[in-house]
């Protein structure tokens, strides 16, 4: 009888190019290359200086998002660069992907955004596939049954070169997540009660893959958000097995296969599952009804509470020192708290979805004085279909800022920043310190919880805004 | 890529634990398109205040921090982004070495690409050397250990793991692309099954 396999275990075997050994690591084939300006111009002058060629375009994809502006471009056609050599980068993608015979979705194509949005709504991303960026936050992509994960910049270069990456086998780790998740909580919060139980070291050599009814549930921007998290606790990838709900979203979209050709990969996708008797190194369960809208009080994702917690007291010295960055008191709640910056969006919570919860909430609300509020959406696609539903009208009424697509404020190289001292309720992904803006203090959230302390310019819980419907 | 093989030199320890590349290196820097002169933006929200003048309390800015070539930090050094100007960064700076009881994956990897050496420890080696900030020690790859010249003949001396092909990587200055390109005939006969597939 053949060996029992995990998903990961399947997608491992499946891309060996060659088997690894005790001198070598495997050489495992990359199916998709994302590829953006911030981590890429020296991978391409790797291979320039070596008189190499691309080996795949047509598995490349590229995109600029870091260090794009987020306003509109002037009467001339200019769009407002924090930085000329910001600009400059853009620009050497363009020519890097010109040279190199890369598509490239840049400003003009109608569907340009972060990365790790526009591969799923293309339908680049795909279940069973290898997926690689130089980009910690391809975990994302793990959402479709894929094993997707970061790698550095010289490794770009092994993949645009050979379509390959060296690596040793990870551990498996499995996280059942059963029961429902209570109204007023997401896959965002249950992603950082993940982190905060695990450590955000605790999955470090491991991928994860999530199971159980309270994933199955989640629609499939909200397990994008579950695994665009899988990084934060140190973890190689995230991973959710197909189901009907990845097949039923991947159906008609640009870069999936069509008509037939669609129903006999659908038919494979539903067979990359872990077998029953598969073992994993871990077993993590969690009660979905646990699960309570939390945020972040200190400077990694893993020290959060329950929204309505108390900030637990830590004799670590290194816990001390995020405490007194943040200017926490322990011992207490977060409630109240006053918030300066609220921010919606990036490859954790910029989708449509994330959007909507936040209209939902900001509705005939206003914005509190003493808050600026960001709202960037994730894609071309998303600002769209965001325009589409009239949520633009809603920010903006509210006193929200309405941007155009870009990672923004989540990493802070374009010119949105947060500003020293400052406290930010941000749906993005890491709250380390200057993350933000130096000197900026970063408190992760769901858009729901956001959204409410950017109407009540304080920490507040966001059922107390009566959220009546299951938020993503 | 650099050769390494054995070093001698004085232990910089942070004691903080997860240090991620967001500390290692803001991402405000990474708008470069090289990775040349990053040392200059190690940790530079530890070292400078905000009008850019250095911080005096900061080891960083102390004179030995630039000859001291291997840095001893807290568990879960390297943790968050994936961006190899941190190793670049810590390279360019004069470290050679990074040792901790714990290091993040895609971090390790990058050093491994870069030619820093990763060393990961159990907790109680680890635990000696945080103990040894300014202290001469050496680091040998070929014997994969390191050695702390004690006062009286307490003379301490570590075996460290570390993968076999990393460490002939640093060892020979093997470059990993060329041995990727030699497996040029796996590659191609992979794409085959792969196409016929689809």
């Amino acid at each position: 009888m053949p060996q029992p396999k995990t998903l990961y275990d399947r997608l491992w075997d499946a891309h060996l190019v060659r088997a690894e050994s005790g001198d070598t690591p495997a050489v495992m084939y990359i199916d998709l290359h994302l590829v953006h300006e911030v981590t890429s111009p020296q991978g391409f002058d790797m291979l320039r200086k070596r008189k190499l060629a691309v080996r795949r375009p047509d598995r490349t994809v590229a995109t600029m998002d870091h260090s794009t502006p987020t306003l509109p471009a002037d009467e001339n056609g200019r769009l407002p660069y924090a930085t000329d050599q910001a600009e400059k980068q853009v620009e050497y993608l363009r020519e890097n992907c010109a040279e190199f015979g890369i598509k490239l979705h840049d400003f003009d194509s109608g569907n340009r955004g972060i990365v790790h949005v526009i591969g799923p709504e293309l339908g680049a991303t795909q279940p069973g596939m290898t997926i690689v960026c130089g980009d910690s936050h391809t975990s994302t992509h793990g959402a479709f049954g894929a094993l997707a994960f970061g790698i550095g910049s010289t490794e770009v270069a092994y993949v645009l070169a050979t379509q390959c990456v060296l690596q040793r086998k990870a551990k498996n780790m499995r996280i059942t997540v059963n029961g429902e998740l209570p109204k007023g909580s997401s896959a965002k919060d249950l992603a950082l009660h993940i982190i905060n139980r695990l450590g955000v070291n605790g999955g470090t050599g491991h991928v994860i893959e999530y199971s159980g009814s309270a994933i199955r549930a989640l629609d499939m921007e909200s397990r994008m958000t579950l695994c665009n998290m899988a990084i934060e606790a140190g973890t190689r990838a995230g991973m959710v097995a197909p189901d009907n709900i990845t097949i039923e979203y991947l159906r008609g979209r640009e870069m999936a296969p069509k008509g037939d050709d669609f129903e006999a990969k659908a038919r494979q996708w539903l067979a990359l599952v872990s077998d029953e008797s598969a073992v994993f190194d871990q077993e993590i369960e969690i009660d979905a009804s646990n699960v309570l809208p939390t945020i972040t009080y200190g400077t990694n994702p893993g020290m959060s509470i329950p929204i309505q917690g108390i900030v637990p007291e830590s004799m670590s010295a290194t816990a001390k020192r995020a405490l007194d960055y943040m200017a926490i008191d322990v011992g207490k709640s977060l409630s109240g708290r006053r918030v300066d910056v609220v921010f919606i969006g990036s490859c954790t919570n910029g989708r449509i979805s994330d959007l909507r919860v936040a209209a939902e909430i900001l509705r005939n609300r206003r914005v509190a004085d003493n808050v600026r509020m960001l709202v960037v959406p994730g894609s071309e696609a998303v600002r769209k279909q965001a325009e589409t539903e009239g949520l633009h009208e809603i920010f903006l009424k509210a006193g929200a800022e309405w941007r155009l697509p870009g990672c923004s404020m989540c990493i802070a190289m374009n010119g949105d920043i947060v500003a020293p001292g400052k406290t930010a309720v941000s749906t993005s992904n890491r709250n380390f310190e200057g993350r933000q803006g130096a000197g900026a203090r970063t408190m992760l959230a769901s858009p729901a919880t956001a959204a409410a302390c950017a109407v009540a310019g304080v920490v507040t819980d966001p059922r107390s805004f009566g959220v009546s419907r299951e938020v993503a | 890529m650099n050769v390494f093989t054995r070093l001698n030199g004085e232990i910089m320890v942070l004691a903080q634990q997860n240090i991620d590349t967001d500390q290692i290196i803001p991402a405000r820097f990474l708008t470069t398109t090289s990775f040349e002169g990053l040392g200059d933006h190690l940790f530079a929200d530890w070292r400078r205040d905000a009008s850019g003048q250095e911080k005096p309390e900061c080891v960083l800015n102390q004179p030995r921090a630039r000859h001291s070539p291997i840095l001893v930090a807290g568990r879960n050094f390297g943790c968050g982004s994936s961006r190899e100007h941190a190793p670049h960064a810590l390279l360019d700076f004069g470290f050679r070495v990074v040792i901790s009881s714990e290091i993040a994956d895609i971090f390790s990897n990058n050093c491994q690409n870069v030619g820093l050496l990763p060393i990961v420890l159990p907790e109680d080696q680890h635990r000696h050397l945080m103990g040894l900030d300014g202290q001469e020690i050496t680091v040998d790859l070929v014997t994969r250990s390191i050695f702390v010249c004690g006062s009286h003949d307490n003379d301490v001396r570590f075996e460290f793991e570390i993968d076999g092909f990393a460490r002939r990587c640093l060892l020979q200055g093997m470059d990993r692309l060329d041995f990727l390109l030699a497996e040029e005939k796996a590659i191609k006969a992979h794409e085959c099954v792969l196409e016929a597939r689809t």
